[in-house]
């Protein structure tokens, strides 16, 4: 579905990536994994076209690129939430997930003004795969709640709630699990698995907790240092020697 | 079509009779609603029995028939209260279990009913049922209603409710007089439902009801208050709790009302705004709940909305319940209150919900005097009612205009109470048990040879016939000195302060009373925010020394207000702790209607009462606490134990 191949990023002298090639199927759960800086959300920002790679190409579902505006890749099907929650704090929860349909919707600025025509209709349509997808996340106690006053682990949430509202092919998740409690993790993971089950969507997540990554991924990735160290089913990583050392350590 | 039929009168005695009767007689009215995906859904009574018939004939398709039981579980859902229903035109009998009861709770009353087939709400309970298919291999049927995450479920007992339906369509087109021939049969003294009672005491006890018992007890209901088909009850107390069945269920089969779900049980509170129910019943606590939320938010109120609330709170208290039950008042007052009622009485009841409530019941536990006084005195009509899971809570209630706050009521009609020797109360009710399912001997020893069930809860009538009901006769003990101890009265006293969420106190045989508190995190939390004290979890805050001042002036006052009482001035706290966790129904510290389990919680923390009465100011404790995801653990706390100031007899508090 998606691959990237030879991409190398770099910021001034700084060398985020450098040769990291991998692909992604069509409906599996890819992780990214690393050490701090090893450059997993500047891969995400690559796939979603927030920084352009000095190297390398991206093929999405067939098409190759070098260079994608994010805009054009939210239309192509590719969503995203991102590490320090990015919503807006003072609209409510049920605003904050209409946002993600903003892509679907065709009435003119001045029908949206006023709410007539095809604008009563879009919203009305939109507003019920909204309500799908509150019922799917299980957030309807919170529907008309403003973000900001939220515990973190619930805007974490409705974070995912946008993303899934743009119906994307392909989710991009950083760090949907930071910061959360055992519980609220195990949420997460049952939401995750449940949108890939429910939805066929594919996606990518990088998380730091490794019981997570091995227990709901197809395949992972290692980066450290801007490098491809390990890729592979999470048995092959477990084995993996390299990896081990840079990241996932041994148990004494 | 209307047509008159035979068997449409006042005297049908089952419940499929009552179903398909409505549907005959008002088939186009609501039945029931859910909210689903933001909007309300509804059938109407033509609508519901159609979906009846479908599910009791898919369930006879997979081999259910009479005399079998039907396991329940899920949230307040249409296709769940159906499903009573369903069983019931089959001969069989609906056992509901609590739906948030941890898989190895529910073994024992699959085990004890010896159910092979169930019908659950979701994946949560397919879990857990087959998390318990190794230890309990006989069920053989299980089926869901919401299919999510249950995709890949590849086991073959498990079954879509939607399929259930289709197999039961076609089974009924090809059976078509199968349904009307298994109705005809049912006989109004077949158990009509299995309710397990909570097991306060020892393990639970299967309470089968007749068809007819629990028909004469929601009829007897119905006519006392005058429900009818245009009343609205929002449905959210679990529904394996006889409360709900005899309000969701039994009350609506009989009066025709219409039943609401709400979204979930998170949302119960918001949809009981939308719904604005008309008749209302739920257990001290949700009482106590909305309040405290009321509270909090007043604390939070401007300035100016905080003054005007404790003015009219003020007015309403002296003589806002003696207006409702139309007594005297002076002009002045009356104008006063009419004026609260404009700015803030009318406001605070939508808010709550109760904007159009005419009737509202509470029972099942003791309501605190200033709980009770507070609903009254804005405009509710909440009124007490007494019975039990074996008598279809059908014994007393209070009738309109005569609610006093220590009483229970009347006995309604065709009930007959005596007080035995000891004390303890005693009822013969239309609405009485056939059985405990299974045990003959608990049957015998819970129902006299005369036919009178034994409560267990020591009660008298007073001097104008209401009955009052002290505690349980286990309970009520003396203390050292020979003076009257009961505690649960003591203890609601002080769960009625909003900082308390529960008390459990201590005395009988002992030379004083001494008590364990549990902080409200909510209030107590917003409590200390406000004084900029940061904390780090409940652990922290109930170490606190300004916390415990906080729950020690509580306290005292509780002692004040004791002390006026001449024969409970000896039970006035002397000492107390502020438990390091809350108790919890998981560690078996509550039941799952959220009763204390009074002896269980003196076992389990021994050493902090035995510091309670030796007088130390320190004890260390470690408790093994169970996490919902079936972990243990433990939590090690150092709790500070504080001595209480008392008052003589008769003595004002300063």
């Amino acid at each position: 579905m998606l691959s990237v191949q030879n991409i190398a990023l770099s910021f001034g002298g700084v060398r985020a990536l450098s040769d990291v090639s991998f692909d992604v199927r069509e409906g599996e759960i890819r992780a990214i994994i690393g050490p701090n800086g090893a450059g997993k959300s500047s891969m995400l920002n690559i796939i979603n076209g927030v920084y352009h790679p000095q190297q390398g190409q991206i093929s999405f579902r067939g098409v190759v690129r070098t260079r994608m505006e994010p805009h054009r890749a939210a239309a192509q099907g590719i969503a995203r939430t991102f590490q320090n929650i990015a919503l807006f704090k003072g609209m409510t929860v049920l605003d904050n997930i209409m946002t993600g349909r903003n892509l679907k919707m065709h009435a003119s600025l001045l029908e949206q003004a006023l709410y007539v025509g095809r604008n009563q209709r879009e919203e009305i349509a939109h507003r019920a795969k909204v309500e799908e997808i509150i019922d799917f996340l299980q957030i309807e106690h919170i529907r008309k709640t403003p973000v900001g006053r939220l515990p973190y682990g619930l805007q974490k949430r409705v974070e995912l709630a946008r993303a899934l509202a743009a119906e994307p092919l392909l989710l991009l998740l950083d760090e949907p699990m930071a910061g959360m409690n055992v519980e609220e993790k195990q949420d997460m993971c049952r939401f995750i698995l449940d949108v890939n089950d429910e939805f066929g969507t594919t996606i990518v997540l990088i998380e730091h907790d490794m019981g997570v990554v091995m227990d709901i991924c197809d395949r992972i990735v290692v980066l450290d240092y801007g490098r491809k160290i390990g890729d592979g089913t999470p048995d092959e990583i477990r084995g993996n020697k390299s990896v081990v050392d840079a990241y996932l350590g041994v148990s004494h | 079509m209307i047509q008159s039929d035979p068997r449409d009168d006042g005297n049908v005695d089952t419940f499929p009779m009552l179903l398909l009767q409505h549907a005959r007689k008002q088939g186009n009215r609501t039945a029931i609603r859910e909210k689903d995906l933001g909007i309300w859904q509804s059938w109407t009574w033509a609508q519901v029995a159609d979906e009846v018939r479908a599910l009791a004939c898919g369930l006879a398709a997979h081999g259910f028939r009479r005399g079998m039981n039907l396991a329940i579980i899920g949230d307040n859902r249409p296709r769940l209260y159906w499903s009573f229903a369903a069983a019931q035109c089959l001969g069989g009998v609906p056992v509901p279990m609590y739906q948030d009861a941890v898989a190895q709770e529910l073994l024992f009353v699959l085990d004890n009913a010896e159910i092979e087939y169930a019908i659950v709400e979701d994946q949560e309970q397919v879990d857990k049922l087959l998390e318990l298919l190794p230890q309990y291999p006989n069920l053989k049927h299980v089926f869901y209603d919401d299919a999510r995450g249950l995709r890949h479920y590849a086991q073959p007992q498990l079954m879509a409710y939607d399929r259930l339906r289709e197999i039961g369509q076609e089974y009924d087109r090809q059976n078509p007089v199968f349904f009307e021939g298994s109705v005809g049969q049912i006989s109004p003294q077949d158990t009509c439902v299995m309710l397990y009672t909570s097991g306060t005491t020892g393990k639970p006890k299967g309470v089968c009801h007749t068809h007819a018992g629990f028909i004469a007890a929601a009829r007897g209901d119905v006519e006392f208050d005058g429900f009818n088909a245009s009343d609205e009850v929002l449905s959210y107390l679990p529904m394996a709790w006889v409360g709900d069945h005899l309000f969701s269920y039994a009350q609506a089969m009989v009066a025709g009302f219409t039943v609401n779900c709400p979204e979930s049980s998170e949302t119960a509170m918001t949809d009981l705004r939308e719904i604005g129910p008309t008749y209302y019943f739920a257990p001290p606590r949700i009482f106590e709940n909305l309040l405290t939320a009321v509270m909090i938010r007043m604390d939070d109120a401007g300035f100016l909305k905080r003054g005007l609330f404790h003015y009219f709170m003020d007015v309403a208290r002296r003589c806002g319940a003696q207006i409702m039950d139309g007594q005297p008042v002076r002009h002045v007052e009356r104008l006063l209150y009419a004026l609260g009622g404009f700015l803030v009485y009318a406001p605070l009841r939508n808010i709550l919900g109760m904007s159009r409530i005419r009737v509202a019941y509470t029972g099942g536990a003791a309501i605190g005097p200033d709980l009770y006084r507070f609903y009254r005195s804005i405009g509710i009509n909440l009124k007490q009612l007494y019975g039990q899971t074996e008598t279809s809570v059908y014994v007393c209630k209070q009738p309109n205009g005569r609610a006093k706050l220590d009483s229970v009521g009347r006995p309604m009609k065709g009930v007959d109470i005596r007080i035995a020797g000891s004390g303890e109360v005693q009822v013969k009710t239309p609405g009485m048990l056939k059985e405990y399912y299974k045990r003959p001997d608990a049957t015998a020893e819970s129902i006299s040879a005369d036919g009178y069930f034994l409560t267990g809860d020591a009660g008298f009538f007073d001097s104008e016939g209401d009955l009052k009901i002290i505690d349980r006769a286990s309970d009520v003990g003396k203390l050292a000195d020979g003076a009257l101890f009961a505690p649960q009265f003591i203890e609601n006293k002080l769960k009625f302060y909003s900082y308390v969420k529960e008390a459990v106190c201590f005395g009988n045989g002992r030379n004083m009373v001494c008590a364990f508190v549990n902080i409200d995190l909510q209030a107590v939390g917003n409590w200390a925010e406000k004084r900029n004290m940061p904390y780090s979890g409940y652990l922290d805050l109930t170490s606190r020394p300004a916390v415990y001042d906080l729950i020690l002036n509580c306290v005292e006052q509780v002692n004040a207000d004791l002390a006026r009482e001449a024969a409970l001035a000896s039970s006035q706290i002397r000492r107390f702790l502020i438990l390091h966790k809350e108790l919890d129904a998981d560690d078996d510290e509550l039941t799952r209607t959220r009763k204390v389990r009074r002896n269980f919680v003196a076992e389990k923390y021994a050493p902090l009462i035995e510091a309670l009465y030796s007088g130390q100011d320190r004890c260390h404790i470690a408790t093994e606490v169970k996490f919902e995801d079936g972990r243990r653990g433990t939590i090690e706390a150092d709790i500070s134990i504080r001595d209480v100031k008392t008052l003589v007899s008769g003595q004002q508090a300063a």
